[in-house]
């Protein structure tokens, strides 16, 4: 069992990561895996650092600390119209904000605007020499400065220790329409995938189901547009219109991961379209289930209990399961252990490959 | 006679293609920020990839300072040569790799013309969304360093948001592929952490750039107000509405004027400033979405609000905007374009101080810039022949720079630090910060060969000269933001 920190300021937690000469944030540990590091390590919860310091719905920015709840985030942003556009994962399950940065997790919405990296702004963290730094900016456009914000997205808390985060982020759209598109195999699942990718209809998010017979397309914009554009749609590919409490119930699934084995793995794969039939015939022989995201560039997969991840053949990040953090991963270049010695000298953090 | 050095470089490029005779070099010896100049020992210019690669570990192990250059559009100084180093000039590795229009993207070599990925991409229906006012000219590797912007950051983001892969090789001599073909990645964003460092990493061989469809249809409007603060409080409406334009952009009366001039661009009269509103998207969304702005514009008690109507006069609104800059220097012998950010709901009040300081220095400035973004691009006017006039137009830029800093925005939102904006660093982040970045630095580039001299403060300063137009906005080629 890893001893457990929990400091109740930013000072503490500055106090806490000086004290201890090896430590790894956590926050709700919906991503388990992450966390799972030798038993050495501290765990530094950031479960007492939570709320939002500041919110400027017109300047379509906030700064949250990084213990901050997803749910709790969501809740004021809708108040005022606004969302995180990269349609955070886990959120009814108590992800928090700083994980979903270290972690670099982005759900469907990623589609359209982009994901984490794309609308983090600003950082404020402890590097491993104990050091409060502020990187980045607070406004939604700032050039000065290397932009270690977005390095952290995906650094899995190995470079650094996140305390609190300015984010751009957007206007929701009035209304969205969901259609359930049927696909015979996966070959029309790519082809039905890249052609809805380069129309006129602007899709908000373009998944495949983890039943792997029908893509889901959501669109989102005024509502009196949306019906106009699902037609045309449905005339190119023969589907149906999902009922709203329906089609909620769905992208929360996906998001929430309830399609995943309960006491299988979870893993994360980057994807390109052309990888996609591969990939699914390598899930199925292994008895695997997997969901086809962001327009078959990522993809989620859940493995069955003694099934070899190893056996997916490209680089996958393990999120939840035993086993191996990374499997198949490439070479780390040089510069990998150069820019972790710059930011984390002592080696503090867990490495990379841990 | 050439140099040792430069004698050791010869081994690796031919004659024709590794300059240090002075009339030669003196071409290469400044960038879009006419004020400073240093002579290079060299020019290299690589024709592939591997020809990088060698010129790099080259200097590396005779610790030569090298600087990247693109087209030398920086307005910063970033691309300024170092005394004693050379220039590893781009620009003829321009081919476009791979366009993938299933995938929607396109891998590029870097000195490839931003607007050239676009021409290539829009027979698929695509197009490379940050679009710089410089983007006849500047490339794709420039961009890179310096994470550059244009009028649609708002929707779009900066270049950064687009660069899916890369392949650099770094100053320590290592060759990187970072990020890939995919739009999502595993671990640490590292193109993230690449793009946008003026060229202190190293240099950047290969790009991967997303593409997305042009949008279907646009909705732009021009509308003119009487007073900043009503153009500033429509930009509060319209953000606050919930819609999200694709562009939002500001003109002030001097600006007009000069457009006005210039390319005989047309706006109300009587207005101290002229906002431009840009919706784009299927058409049924811009039709919906357009009913909403032209309320919103309404309500804002405009001199008069214009819609284009058609392709010619949505192009005729954008000439009058991106020819602004170039159109307003014509005033003026010599000016100074500043880069500041602002949080947007204080625009009016920024745009009163800089007119008061601007008062109290005795010198004229003009605003052109992205509303949307809070980005301030104030165009200081000066005559360097005038005794004082040049240091009073830095004192000035200065204190723009530390007013936006103070109102908690940034010194730079797309223009980049370079020599220019190096001694306000610190006005942003403190000792311990800059010692954050510096050791980053340090990690790609150890010996400090790559770029040196930018960024970060204090080092010697090269030549100071003139400033005024580049000359390819002489000649009317380019216009600046
Ligand atoms: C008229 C005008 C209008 C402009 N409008 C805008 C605007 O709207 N928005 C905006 O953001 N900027 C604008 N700029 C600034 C400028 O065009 C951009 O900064 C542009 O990205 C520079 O590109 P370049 O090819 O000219 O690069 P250069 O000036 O040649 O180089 C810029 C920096 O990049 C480095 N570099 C170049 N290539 C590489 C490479 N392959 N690898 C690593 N480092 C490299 C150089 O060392 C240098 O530090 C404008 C400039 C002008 C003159």
């Amino acid at each position: 069992m890893n001893a457990t920190l929990t400091p109740t300021s930013v000072i503490e937690l500055v106090d806490a990561v000086r004290a201890t000469p090896r430590v790894l944030a956590v926050g709700a540990r919906t991503k388990p895996r992450l966390s799972h590091v030798s038993p050495d390590v501290t765990l530094l919860s950031m479960r007492q650092l939570c709320g939002i310091i500041e919110y400027e719905p017109d300047e379509y920015t906030f700064t949250a600390l990084a213990g901050t709840s997803l749910h709790a985030l969501a809740a004021a942003l809708a108040e005022k119209g606004q969302y995180l556009p990269f349609d955070p994962l886990l959120v009814a399950a108590g992800a928090t904000l700083g994980g979903t940065v270290a972690a670099g997790l982005n759900g469907p919405g990623r589609f359209r605007f982009g994901g984490v990296r794309d609308f983090i702004l600003g950082v404020r963290f402890v590097d491993g020499s104990g050091r409060l730094l502020r990187l980045g900016g607070k406004v939604v456009k700032n050039a000065a400065g290397f932009d270690l914000p977005k390095f952290f997205t995906g650094s899995l808390g190995r470079f650094g220790v996140l305390a609190e985060l300015t984010f751009k982020v957007f206007p929701r759209a009035a209304s969205t329409l969901t259609l359930r598109l049927p696909v015979a195999g996966s070959e029309a699942a790519v082809k039905l995938l890249t052609v809805a990718a380069n129309t006129r209809w602007e899709p908000d998010a373009l998944d495949l189901l983890p039943s792997g017979d029908a893509v889901v397309l959501r669109l989102a914009g005024p509502a009196n547009a949306l019906p106009t554009l699902a037609r045309e749609i449905l005339a190119r590919f023969p589907g149906e219109i999902l009922a709203a409490d329906a089609a909620a119930a769905i992208w929360a699934d996906l998001c929430e991961f309830r399609w995943t084995f309960p006491d299988g793995s979870l893993l994360k794969l980057a994807l390109t379209p052309g990888e996609l039939p591969a990939l699914t015939a390598i899930v199925r022989a292994l008895a695997g289930r997997l969901h086809i995201s962001v327009g078959a560039n990522v993809a989620y997969v859940s493995l069955p209990a003694g099934a070899n991840p190893a056996a997916l053949s490209l680089p996958a990040l393990t999120l939840r399961g035993p086993g191996p953090l990374w499997h198949n991963p490439p070479p780390a270049p040089a510069i990998s252990a150069a820019v972790k010695s710059a930011l984390d000298p002592l080696n503090r953090f867990p490495a990379l490959a841990d | 006679m050439p140099s040792s050095a430069v004698r050791r470089l010869s081994a690796l490029l031919p004659a024709d293609r590794l300059l240090w005779q002075p009339e030669q070099l003196a071409a290469y010896q400044s960038d879009a920020l006419t004020a400073y100049s240093a002579l290079p020992l060299a020019i290299a210019m690589p024709e592939t990839a591997d020809e990088v690669i060698a010129l790099v570990r080259a200097c590396r192990a005779d610790k030569i300072p090298f600087v990247a250059r693109g087209s030398g559009t920086s307005l910063s100084g970033g691309s300024v040569p170092v005394a004693g180093g050379i220039v590893i000039a781009l620009n003829r590795l321009n081919r476009i790799l791979r366009l993938d229009p299933a995938q929607r993207l396109a891998v590029v070599e870097p000195g490839v013309i931003n607007l050239a990925v676009t021409t290539a991409a829009a027979p698929h229906g695509l197009h490379y969304a940050p679009d710089p006012s410089s983007q006849p000219i500047c490339t794709i590797g420039g961009n890179v360093a310096f994470n550059s912007g244009g009028a649609h950051c708002l929707k779009y983001g900066m270049t950064s948001n687009h660069v899916l892969g890369l392949r650099a090789v770094l100053a320590t001599g290592e060759v990187v592929g970072f990020g890939g073909p995919s739009r999502e990645q595993l671990g640490p964003d590292w193109c993230g952490l690449f793009t946008g460092n003026e060229g202190l990493f190293g240099i950047a061989l290969e790009i991967t750039l997303q593409l997305l469809p042009k949008a279907e249809c646009f909705h732009t409007v021009l509308a003119g107000y009487r007073t900043l603060e009503q153009a500033g409080d429509a930009v509060s409406a319209i953000v606050a509405s919930g819609l999200l334009p694709g562009a939002i952009e500001m003109m002030d009366a001097l600006a007009l004027e000069a457009a006005t001039a210039a390319v005989h661009a047309d706006y109300p009269p009587g207005c101290e400033a002229v906002l431009i509103v840009e919706l784009e998207g299927p058409r049924e969304v811009v039709a919906a979405d357009r009913v909403r702005l032209d309320g919103i514009l309404a309500a804002s008690a405009p001199v008069e609000a214009r819609p284009a109507r058609n392709a010619a006069e949505r192009l005729a609104i954008w000439k009058g905007r991106k020819s602004a800059f170039s159109a307003v220097g014509r005033l003026s012998p010599d000016f100074i374009v500043q880069d500041g950010v602002v949080p947007r709901r204080r625009l009016g009040e920024a745009l009163r101080r800089i007119a008061a300081m601007t008062r109290e220095a005795g010198l004229r400035c003009a605003n052109v810039f992205h509303a949307g973004d809070g980005n301030l691009h104030p165009l200081i006017l000066y005559n360097g022949r005038n005794p004082g006039e040049l240091t009073r137009a830095e004192a000035l830029a200065g204190r723009i720079l530390k007013m936006c800093v103070a109102m908690g925005g940034s010194i730079t939102g797309e223009h980049g630090v370079g020599l220019e904006k190096r001694d306000y660093l610190p006005d942003m982040f403190s000792a311990d910060e800059i010692d954050c970045l510096q050791r980053i630095r340090a990690a790609f580039d150890p010996l400090g060969i790559a770029n040196p001299g930018k960024m970060f403060p204090g080092g010697e300063a090269p030549a100071f000269v003139q400033h005024g137009l580049h000359p390819l906005e002489k000649a009317g080629v380019i216009s600046r933001e």
